[in-house]
């Protein structure tokens, strides 16, 4: 099976600054793929890159198959996303906002009323429809924000901090139905939290100074710790591989089938 | 084509969203009444026509309309929006193209609300309606390219007020090079062709030509270029900061 997400020598620099330095890697079908590292270590550069809102310096993405840089309406048709903060239009209401998406992506009639009626309930947001976005709480607008990435239904899902800034009971409600999307789509979501890893994400990729540094599954990355560090594995694990003074360091693990960083 | 129609809705919708365009349609019926009956006499004139009525519209432009394209782009950026609505299935011709159309349809409206004076001249008198409608077109294009102007430096900051400054400051320099003492002053310091290329962009002599009646295909085609022009600066700026 081809994958969703292909990556491939992926670079993007800011002057002197490499923010995204070679990173490769695919995303397959029910797959969801937390993609972790420190602020600043280029993770969101990587997704506004996949996602087509920055070009390159070096590298091609291919989502579905359509080349990002030479067919980016193709590419952005068959990927919802979810950017950093869930940026919406504050003056609309959350209807007003998912219509103007729907029309966006080319739907009408019947079928946009149901594809609003279906993100609206999936993001659970009827209560709120009529307010407009800038009145909404903060766990609200990132559920807007949600409703408006999967109102195609796109294979592909790429979310930045889906959960950041949410209360417990918000957080577990939007991993309940990253969960109930994850069998049929490709996602790629970053995050901050090494639970949500755990509990969520089939693969984790960790990347540092714009470099993969770890790529495999949540079970090999916690393994990595020795057996004396009891609690917050991961934690551990984490520091080792991003401040690169434990052994760790550099040691990417190639469990998955993708190519892991470095001149690929 | 329907991806430029569908965003310039949500922007026209917006405008009627806030107080923006209650107070924006307002003021600019306010000063150009003021400008008209007081300002410009057009009582004491007694003379049938609308000169006293177009006279002041650059003027008025140069500070309503920034004041109208400032949010278009520094918005989206400040809010990041920008980053959703570039992510979807559009093009950046789209986008910018939809956001232009949207303000200048809405400044067609305001336009439009001036319709009583036109009556009023009418009432009094028995003017060339021909050349009103030509101002009223050459107005329009005036318009739409101190637009394409406020929407090119409204896509280089996040700040709205520094768009708005500098809009005014660009939009002020296509008047001034249509004044004779800017001219006179610039004869004297530039070589003649200088002189004329510069005279040739001013908005006053385009503009001054379509309010005396005269539909010149070249005046049309001096703001549909500047309009081009400064839309295509427009997506060159949020091409290469758009992320900034």
């Amino acid at each position: 099976m081809a994958a969703m997400i292909e990556i491939r020598g992926l670079e993007k620099h800011f002057g002197p600054l490499r923010a995204v330095d070679g990173v490769s890697f695919d995303v397959h079908r029910g797959e969801v793929l937390g993609f972790l590292g420190p602020n600043g270590a280029g993770k969101s550069t990587t997704m506004k890159m996949v996602t087509g809102f920055l070009s390159p310096s070096a590298g091609t993405v291919h989502v579905c198959g359509h080349d990002v840089a030479s067919d980016p309406v193709a590419a952005k048709s068959v990927l919802g996303y979810l950017p950093e903060g869930a940026p919406a239009y504050p003056d609309m209401t959350a209807e007003a906002f998912l219509r103007f998406i729907a029309d966006i992506r080319g739907f009408s009639g019947s079928e946009r009323a149901r594809r609003i009626a279906d993100a609206v309930s999936k993001a659970r947001l009827e209560g709120v429809l009529h307010q407009p976005i800038e009145t909404l709480s903060k766990g609200y607008k990132r559920r807007v924000g949600l409703a408006q990435a999967i109102l195609h239904d796109p294979p592909v899902l790429i979310m930045d901090e889906p959960t950041d800034g949410l209360d417990p009971n918000q957080k577990h409600e939007v991993r309940a139905l990253i969960r109930d999307m994850s069998k049929e789509k490709a996602i790629l979501l970053s995050t901050h939290i090494l639970e949500e890893v755990e509990a969520l994400c089939t693969r984790a990729i960790i990347i540092n100074k714009g470099r993969i540094v770890f790529d495999g599954t949540p079970e090999a990355f916690e393994a990595k710790a020795p057996a004396d560090v009891t609690k917050n594995r991961m934690d551990w694990v984490f520091r080792s591989v991003t401040t690169g003074d434990a052994e760790t360091n550099g040691a990417a693990q190639n469990s998955a089938p993708a190519t892991v960083g470095g001149d690929a | 084509m329907k991806h430029t129609i569908t965003i310039m809705k949500r922007e026209f919708a917006g405008y009627f969203a806030t107080p923006v365009a209650y107070v924006f349609i307002v003021i600019f019926l306010l000063l150009s009444g003021f400008f008209t009956f007081d300002l410009g006499g057009l009582y004491e004139n007694r003379q049938a026509d609308m000169q006293a009525f177009f006279r002041w519209h650059p003027w008025l432009y140069l500070f309503l309309v920034p004041a109208l394209s400032m949010r278009l782009w520094a918005e989206e950026r400040r809010s990041g929006t920008i980053e959703l609505l570039m992510t979807l299935p559009v093009t950046l011709p789209q986008a910018i193209l939809g956001k232009f159309l949207a303000t200048w349809a809405f400044t067609g409206i305001a336009l439009l609300g001036t319709i009583p004076t036109w009556i009023t001249v009418n009432y009094l008198g028995d003017p060339d309606n021909g050349t009103i409608i030509a101002g009223y077109l050459g107005s329009f294009f005036m318009a739409g390219g101190f637009l394409a102007i406020g929407s090119a430096t409204s896509g280089l900051t996040k700040n709205q007020v520094i768009a708005f400054v500098l809009s005014v400051v660009l939009c002020l320099s296509f008047l001034l090079t249509g004044l004779p003492p800017v001219m006179e002053w610039l004869d004297t310091v530039l070589p003649k062709l200088a002189v004329d290329t510069i005279a040739s962009f001013s908005f006053l002599s385009h503009f001054d030509d379509m309010s005396r009646g005269l539909i010149e295909g070249r005046d049309l085609v001096f703001f549909g270029s500047m309009i081009a022009f400064f839309l295509f600066l427009n997506a060159l700026v949020l091409d290469a900061r758009k992320a900034h």
